[in-house]
């Protein structure tokens, strides 16, 4: 007995140690970027950081704000293009495909998350860029793009956690309505969809939370200017390509100012997967 | 009982081998970090390395069971790690300045920086003075310099690369190049980017131009390797090799190396301008 317990023993504590230790390096970066990115912020000030319009390391100016309108536009752009798309494929997986188109489809959708952001960028640059340049004008390096490319990219997220979340209502929802004569489509609109209002809003959050986030694809078509953006057609820099663009030759003020930056997109991140994770629990 | 048995021999087996493995692993790790005696660091700017990669792989042919370590890092950090005597060779791609030139340097080659357009623009020659203008921001239109109506697409590196500080230093002058130019962060991608775009102008380095692009002429001066070497075109930057101290045993060697005709031809062949030795 006492050597089954001890099997068993061994196992669990090795598992809550490698469990801990995820959680560790978790911590240690965290920890490490606010170690690297704090005094930077303290020695230019934290509404100089986070409000200043100029940036120009080399001449002592960290003035974060252009990435963060950068950051949002292209975001906002990416939202407003992806998730429409995102929900009517959701809900036609959830609700009208027949289960052999479904079953082409969800993988299809699976696969496109798999595809390297490096991968988007390059198609984007390659595409993309151009077509905007010859038919809507500017340098075809803009916002338009990097949404096109996120609106692309957030897909996958926002279709299979709004589909789960659908199919995951109460078949008691769908016959209720069914049985008070209401057709396909209103029980849709007007059931199925305000239930799995929580799952879908969650995945929408997530869906900004990747966008956000990512660097290689919006790098190559973003265009990287660090100036207010005055039309969809203009470049813009974000936080995640300020870091991607400057790291290789950054050091001393320089390379802590790119730390700040990831304390700004850490807490960007942080607020976004709460509000997700809220969303989800709140029934 | 017999199987829990089993189960914890396996699992005991399985640990095991992970220690070994940890302990090997952590074993390279020490063995990598020794410095040897038969091993050189380069460490430097990027825009020099992949011609210190070519130098050394030719002197590791010909020397074997020596090792010739080159990373990148940049010049800034090339010259903080030679300084501290991380690397036993830093690279720089531009001019110390200040409390660096105490360090020992030698110019192993010269890279010029051409100033490039989109093959369909007409324009072929401006002047220093029109380039720092269109990248301050004063002239915004091709047709203000003579060239099609459109407004141009300034493309830039980011802050912090060698190649933009010597563009602002021999170029801008006192004034800056603007916020709202575009910043890419390799020579290729600025390349790509003016080859595609017929109102786009740009920097890289002259080694690097082909016939996707347009190198312009610097009021009248076609950018040439003997323009560069002569100094009638003076956009170009020195790649320098540093040292500590006045090298000795095989870092001297390898310099040596590096001078010598045999050298000094890979790195012409490799499309720099060689401005010592004529090969």
């Amino acid at each position: 007995m006492k050597m089954k317990n001890f099997g068993e023993r061994i196992p669990q504590s090795l598992f809550f140690i490698i469990a801990l230790s995820a959680l560790t390096v978790l911590a240690l970066i965290t920890v490490f970027i606010f170690i690297e990115g704090v005094p930077l912020i303290a020695k230019v000030g934290f509404f100089k950081f986070i409000f200043g319009m100029k940036w120009a390391p080399s001449q002592g100016f960290y003035g974060i704000f252009p990435m963060i309108v950068g950051t949002i536009s292209v975001t906002l752009g990416a939202i407003i293009l992806g998730v429409p798309v995102a929900l009517c494929c959701a809900i036609f997986l959830a609700e009208f495909a027949p289960r052999w188109l479904s079953d082409i489809v969800r993988p299809a959708i699976q696969l496109l998350a798999g595809i390297p952001s490096v991968v988007y960028g390059f198609w984007g640059l390659i595409f993309i860029v151009p077509l905007i340049r010859n038919y809507l004008g500017g340098p075809g390096l803009s916002i338009l793009a990097g949404s096109i490319i996120l609106a692309i990219m957030i897909l996958p997220t926002v279709i299979s956690i709004s589909e789960v979340s659908l199919l995951a209502l109460s078949p008691l929802l769908k016959e209720g309505a069914f049985a008070l004569g209401a057709t396909h489509w209103q029980t849709i609109r007007s059931v199925l969809v305000p239930a799995a209002k929580s799952g879908i809003l969650a995945s929408i959050i997530l869906g900004i939370g990747r966008a956000v986030g990512e660097t290689m694809a919006v790098i190559m078509v973003l265009g990287n200017a660090v100036a207010l953006p005055n039309s969809i057609l203009s470049p813009v820099r974000t936080l995640t390509t300020n870091i991607g663009i400057e790291m290789g030759y950054a050091s001393g003020d320089h390379q802590q100012a790119l730390f700040a930056t990831g304390i700004v997109l850490l807490v960007i991140i942080m607020i976004l997967n709460s509000l997700a994770q809220y969303s989800i629990r709140r029934k | 009982m017999r199987k829990s048995d089993a189960k914890s021999r396996l699992f005991f087996r399985f640990s095991f081998i992970f220690c070994i493995f940890i302990s090997l692993f952590s074993l390279t790790l020490l063995t990598a970090c020794g410095r040897n005696a038969d091993s050189v660091v380069i460490a430097g700017s990027t825009s020099v390395q992949p011609f210190a990669e070519v130098l050394a792989q030719d002197y590791m042919a010909s020397h074997p069971g020596v090792s010739i370590d080159v990373q990148g890092g940049g010049s800034a950090a090339g010259i903080m790690a030679t300084k501290s005597g991380t690397t036993d060779i830093g690279m720089s791609s531009r001019n110390l300045q200040g409390s660096e030139t105490s360090l020992w340097s030698i110019e192993i080659a010269r890279d010029g920086i051409a100033i490039i357009i989109n093959p369909k623009n007409p324009i072929t020659d401006l002047t220093l003075q029109q380039i720092a203008d269109i990248y301050d921001g004063k002239t915004t239109n091709w047709d203000q310099i003579g060239g099609k109506k459109g407004e141009i697409d300034v493309f830039t590196r980011e802050d912090g690369s060698g190649t933009r500080s010597s563009f602002e230093s021999l170029v801008m002058g006192k004034s800056q190049i603007m916020a709202r130019a575009m910043v890419e962060n390799s020579n290729g991608a600025i390349r790509q980017l003016v080859a595609d775009d017929p109102a786009a102008v740009g920097y890289i380095s002259l080694g690097l131009v082909d016939s996707t692009v347009k190198a312009l002429d610097l009021g009248g001066i076609v950018p040439s390797r003997a323009h560069v070497v002569d100094g009638t075109y003076n956009l170009s930057r020195p790649f320098l090799f540093l040292s500590l101290k006045t090298p000795t045993g095989l870092v001297k060697d390898f310099i040596d190396f590096t001078m010598s005709a045999e050298g000094q031809k890979i790195l012409y062949d490799q499309g720099l301008i060689i401005t010592v030795t004529n090969p």
